[in-house]
């Protein structure tokens, strides 16, 4: 029995990376070609650090995940106070339900009707379409804000409110009983979830490839817009770049935290 | 106390604002564009312009449906052996299983292509081996290809939820089976399946509702020859002039997916009371 279960993961692991290995591999070929080695080169990463397409993208994605990420954040840990702290149940869990609706969404769906909003605000104001950086960071931030509140609601409510009823009474004001007491203590849910969103806003396409101009392109956007007609082997070589770069970062954060629970979304719209 | 109740109700209005603006407005706009015509007029030409897309519907159904019903033959047993791996390979088990997760899907796609390509890896070992003599064989915009992408892609969003569900399982469910004498195969069915039921769900929407959005996976390895709903929604926002059947198929998409999610959930509802 151990060892069938053994030589099925194998072959199930293996089918599933046959492809990446086969574009890791063929990354470091001389030719451009996917049947003959011809000898080990660097050129197709040359290549592609030669674009300044690629590099600029690279920025972008980056600048777009930590404004997205810190803005989500911030929104995310009021609305998960919020909802706490809402009296009547059913309005806190309409909150919630509301707050999840990108998640439960298709992204294609969320992306779609983003778009339309800002097409329909131009059109009732009589303006140019206005899709650029901006329309990215308010997309990105409101598709990472349930993941935020996913991590932080959690904590705000195991809190022990006798804690923050003591600093009142203390004579601390609201304000600062929030960010002497509540903030210290739910930190490390705001911690993860900002790591979430920031992997997330790294990763997205589909939302973005419906708000984005060809002014402001992401990675994602880049790579699409490369591998629409042709093949091309300074893609694999960036392919091989990221798969890395996402190894090496799995590797760092300890994989059975925050990370493993986020990619498990969509929970059939159950709550946590 | 009222005031520190208008404090707080002060300090959510950010959020509160966010989401009427970001998150019920745009799906409002949805509506609105799906009910009105090119010009702004209330119009049901969208709505009932769907019934030609027909067939664009049932094929994507079909396809997610197949791609669904075999990430889950595959993901299980593979969850069930990851679950009884010992504790060590299972850490280097899972990040095997989060790397796909969090690479591109892009990447993934095109990584796929590399081997299914007329001037792919398959297509030139076959040939090296002789067995295609100056022919190359093309997989992409084969049924087959759009299919195999979708499980490809998204296996992993099966295998995780329900091996989670697995490694919270108590032991002493299985042991009691086999104590009242259940074989292996009827604590699988009769137990193992039945308590990993809400893994179960949450993988089959994780499979479904991508798979049935999708359009990079079609685009690229249908070879064009695939119109799925994707495909045909975000074609209509290339173009202002067609927004508004655009929105219209979005709507029909996601009422279908809540519905399906709906449904998914009367299972694991159910399954609460079956335990106790």
């Amino acid at each position: 029995m151990k060892n069938v279960s053994r030589i099925y993961m194998t072959l199930i692991f293996l089918l599933l990376y046959a492809p990446i290995l086969v574009v890791i591999f063929f990354s470091f070929n001389e030719a451009e070609s996917l049947s003959h080695f011809e000898g080990f080169s660097l050129s197709w990463y040359a290549e592609l650090f030669e674009d300044d397409e690629a590099l600029t993208a690279l920025r972008n994605s980056l600048i777009l995940a930590v404004v997205s990420s810190l803005s989500a954040t911030v929104l995310g840990v009021i609305a998960a106070f919020a909802i706490d702290r809402t009296k009547r149940k059913w309005v806190a869990r309409a909150m919630e339900s509301v707050s999840n609706i990108p998640m439960m969404n298709p992204d294609i769906v969320t992306g779609v009707s983003m778009m339309l909003l800002f097409v329909g605000i131009a059109a009732i104001i009589h303006s140019q379409p206005f899709l650029g950086v901006w329309t990215m960071i308010v997309a990105h931030t409101t598709f990472n804000l349930p993941y935020v509140i996913l991590s932080v609601l959690p904590k705000f409510r195991e809190m022990d409110r006798s804690l923050s009823e003591a600093a009142l009474d203390l004579g601390c004001t609201p304000f600062k009983t929030f960010f002497r007491v509540e903030l210290p203590y739910i930190l490390p849910g705001a911690i993860s979830g900002m790591m979430i969103s920031f992997a997330l806003s790294l990763d997205d396409f589909v939302i973005s490839h419906f708000v984005s101009s060809p002014d402001f392109r992401t990675l994602p956007l880049y790579i699409y817009n490369q591998t629409v007609h042709d093949v091309k082997f300074s893609m694999y070589a960036l392919c091989t770049l990221i798969v890395f770069a996402v190894l090496a970062v799995l590797i760092v954060v300890n994989v059975t935290g925050s990370f493993r629970a986020s990619r498990q979304r969509r929970k059939a719209g159950q709550r946590q | 106390m009222k005031k520190q109740n208008a404090v707080r109700g002060a300090v959510a209005s950010p959020y509160l604002v966010w989401t009427l603006l970001f998150i019920v407005a745009p799906l409002l706009f949805v509506l609105w564009f799906a009910f009105t015509d090119a010009s702004g007029a209330f119009s049901l030409e969208s709505i009932k312009g769907l019934s030609t897309y027909g067939r664009t519907f049932v094929m994507s159904i079909g396809f997610s449906l197949i791609a669904t019903v075999v990430c889950f033959l595959i993901g299980y047993p593979l969850a069930y052996c990851m679950s009884k791996a010992s504790a060590r390979s299972r850490s280097l088990l899972l990040v095997l299983l989060m790397l796909p997760m969090w690479t591109s899907l892009l990447v993934r796609t095109y990584a796929l292509m590399a081997l299914l390509d007329n001037g792919g890896i398959i297509s030139n070992a076959l040939s090296g081996i002789g067995l295609l003599k100056d022919q190359h064989l093309n997989f992409i915009g084969t049924e087959g290809a759009v299919i195999l992408g979708m499980i490809y892609d998204f296996l992993p969003y099966m295998v995780l939820p329900i091996y989670t569900s697995m490694t919270k399982l108590d032991v002493r469910y299985i042991e009691a089976a086999n104590d009242l004498g259940c074989n292996g195969l009827q604590t699988m069915f009769r137990v193992i399946l039945p308590l990993t039921r809400p893994g179960i769900v949450s993988g089959l929407t994780m499979v479904f509702v991508p798979s049935i959005s999708t359009f990079y996976i079609s685009q690229k390895l249908g070879g064009g020859s695939f119109d799925l709903i994707g495909d045909t929604i975000e074609r209509q926002f290339q173009n202002a002039v067609t927004y508004n059947t655009g929105a219209a198929i979005s709507l029909v998409m996601m009422v279908l997916i809540l519905i399906s999610i709906g449904i998914m959930n009367r299972f694991t509802d159910s399954q609460e009371v079956v335990v106790r």
